[in-house]
C-alpha cells in the first residue's frame, strides 16, 4: 500500500531521495531549499536514511562533496537555489564533464541584486549550458517522482550525466499538497542497485578522474556529452514509461506534456507550476467553446526539438512564457528556443513572473488575446508597473 | 578514442608524460662554479635537480619546464640559460 502525505515541495524531494536510498547527501542551506536539506538531515540522524550526511560551508564545497562522493560510486543527492546554484556553476561542469549521476534538487529563485528569495527560473535557465539535465516539475507529486525517476536517467549507462529537477520556490517549495508516496521496496526495485562500470574510485583498481584534457582530445569529450543528452531524450521517455507500469503516474511523453492541443490554433508553452494556472485557464475557456493549448516543456536540457515541432504543427499563434530574461536580447530562454525552431510561425514571447510577481488568471487571458492578435513575433514583459 | 568521462584506466601514466617539451629556455648548470648549497635543488618546483652519487647536481631534461628559478636562486650564478632549439 502506498501512503498519501500532505506535504511541501521539498519534504517530497528529500522522501524522494530517502525511497532512492542515497548514500550520500552534501548540501547547505539556502531559501528555499533549506526545508529539503533539513528534512533529509532528520531523516539521517534519525536513522531513517542510511547516508553520510556532509554539512559544508557553501553550495561550491556541497558539489564538491558531491562529486567526490559520486566518484566513488556512491548515489549521491543535493539541493540548492539561487546564488547557491550559481556559486556552484564552477562545479557544475566538473559533475558533468566526469560524467557522475548526481541528482539535485533546485528550488528555482531570482538571482540579485535586489536581493529576492522569491520565484523565478533565472537560476536554474543560468545554467544551461553545464551539461546537467533539467526536469521542470508542475506539482509536489510530480517533484517526488522526477526526482526518483532522475536517479534512473542519471545512472543510465547511456547517458551518465547529472541531473537537476527544478522546482518553483514557494509555489512548490512551501505550499503543501497530498502527495502518493511509493513503497520503499518498491522504488528500489524500480531502481535496482546502482553498480558504477565505468568511473568510480577503487583501491584496487587505481584509476584518473577528471585529468587534464589537452587540445587532442576536449573537443571529443564535449561531444560525447552531447550525444548522452540526445540519447538521454529515449532514457527519460522509456523511464517516464517504465514509471507509469510500476507506479501508474506519468508526465506527457516525459519530456513534454501536451494539454487540450489537438484543436487549438492558439498553444501556451511555458514550464513549471504556472502551467497548473494555465491549464485551469483553459479548462475555463473550453466551457465557452474555446479551444487553446499547452505545450508544457518538462525537460529543458535536452531539448525536445522534435517534439515541440510535432506537438506545434498545427498551431499558428504560439505564445512562450518565460520565468527568465536573457538581457540584451530581450527575450526568455524558451522564447529563445521557440523562434529558433519554428521558424515559420509567429511565436511571442512573454516575460512573467520575475522576482515572484504573481501571473493571474487574467495575464494568462490577456496573453492569449495578444498573440491572436499580434501580427508579429513579438517579445512582451507581462505585468510591469506602469 | 576518448574514454568517458576522460578517464584514465591505466595507473602511473604520467610517467610517460614529459613535461620537457614546453621549455623555451633551458637552465645549464655549470658544476665547476656550484658551490652545493642545494638551492636549485630545493626551489625546483618539478623536482628535477638531483645530486648524484658524485655530489653533482643534474637537471632532468625531461620535465625541467624552463621556469628559471633555479638560475635565479642560484647565489653563484652556476645556472645560465640557452633558448631550445627545436
Ligand atoms: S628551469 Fe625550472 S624546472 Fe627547470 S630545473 Fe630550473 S627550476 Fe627546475
Ligand atoms: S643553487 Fe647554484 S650553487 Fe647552489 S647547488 Fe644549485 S647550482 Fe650549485
Amino acid at each position: 500500500m502506498c501512503e498519501v502525505k500532505v506535504i511541501t515541495g521539498t519534504s517530497a524531494a528529500a522522501e524522494a531521495a530517502k525511497l532512492a536510498d542515497v548514500d550520500v547527501v552534501a548540501a547547505y542551506p539556502i531559501t528555499p531549499q533549506t526545508t529539503c536539506v533539513e528534512k533529509l538531515a532528520e531523516f539521517v540522524a534519525n536513522g531513517e536514511l542510511d547516508a553520510e550526511y556532509i554539512k559544508v560551508e557553501s553550495e561550491h564545497s556541497a558539489m564538491s562533496a558531491c562529486i567526490g562522493a559520486a566518484a566513488t560510486g556512491a548515489r549521491t543527492f543535493t539541493a540548492t537555489s539561487s546564488q547557491g546554484l550559481a556559486l556552484m556553476h564552477e562545479m557544475l561542469f566538473i559533475a558533468s564533464g566526469m560524467r557522475l549521476p548526481i541528482v539535485m534538487m533546485v528550488a528555482n529563485r531570482a538571482l540579485s541584486a535586489p536581493i529576492n528569495i522569491w520565484n523565478d527560473q533565472q537560476d536554474s535557465i543560468s545554467q544551461r549550458d553545464t551539461g546537467w539535465i533539467q526536469i521542470y516539475v508542475e506539482d509536489n507529486q510530480e517533484t517526488l517522482d522526477s526526482v526518483i525517476q532522475a536517479y534512473k536517467i542519471a545512472e543510465n549507462e547511456d547517458v551518465l550525466l547529472p541531473v537537476m529537477v527544478c522546482l518553483d520556490g514557494f509555489i512548490l517549495t512551501h505550499t503543501v499538497e497530498p502527495v502518493t508516496i511509493p513503497k520503499a521496496e518498491r522504488v528500489r526495485e524500480f531502481l535496482g542497485v546502482y553498480e558504477p562500470k565505468h568511473a568510480y574510485l577503487d583501491p584496487d583498481r587505481p584509476i584518473t578522474q577528471g585529468p587534464v584534457g589537452v587540445p587532442d582530445c576536449y573537443m571529443e569529450t564535449r561531444k560525447q556529452v552531447e550525444e548522452a543528452m540526445e540519447r538521454a531524450k529515449k532514457v527519460i521517455k522509456d523511464v517516464n514509461e517504465e514509471f507509469a507500469e510500476w507506479f501508474k503516474r506519468k508526465y506527457g511523453n516525459g519530456l513534454v506534456e501536451a494539454y487540450n492541443l489537438d484543436n487549438a490554433d492558439t498553444v501556451l508553452v511555458a514550464m513549471g507550476s504556472i502551467c497548473g494556472t494555465i491549464k485551469y485557464v483553459i479548462d475555463e475557456l473550453k466551457k465557452e467553446g474555446k479551444e487553446v493549448g499547452l505545450l508544457r516543456i518538462r525537460t529543458f536540457r535536452p531539448f525536445p526539438k522534435e517534439d515541440v515541432k510535432e506537438f506545434l504543427k498545427d498551431a499558428n499563434n504560439i505564445a512562450v512564457l518565460d520565468k527568465n530574461i536573457s538581457l540584451g536580447f530581450n527575450k526568455g530562454a524558451l522564447g529563445i528556443e521557440m523562434a529558433s525552431i519554428l521558424k515559420n510561425k509567429k511565436v511571442c514571447n512573454y516575460i512573467v513572473g520575475l522576482g515572484g510577481r504573481d501571473i493571474r488568471i487574467d495575464d494568462i487571458k490577456a496573453i492569449i488575446d495578444h498573440v491572436e492578435k499580434a501580427e508579429d513575433d513579438e517579445t512582451l514583459w507581462v505585468g510591469l508597473k506602469e | 578514442m576518448v574514454t568517458i568521462g576522460a578517464i584514465i584506466y591505466e595507473p602511473g601514466s604520467s610517467i610517460k608524460n614529459k613535461t620537457g617539451s614546453w621549455r623555451t629556455f633551458r637552465p645549464v648548470l655549470d658544476n665547476e662554479k656550484c658551490v652545493k648549497c642545494e638551492n636549485c635543488y630545493i626551489f625546483c618546483p618539478e623536482g628535477c635537480i638531483q645530486e648524484d652519487e658524485n655530489g653533482d647536481f643534474k637537471i632532468d631534461y625531461d620535465y625541467c619546464k624552463g621556469c628559471l628559478i633555479c638560475m635565479n636562486e642560484c647565489p653563484v650564478n652556476a645556472i645560465t640559460k640557452v633558448r631550445e632549439e627545436k
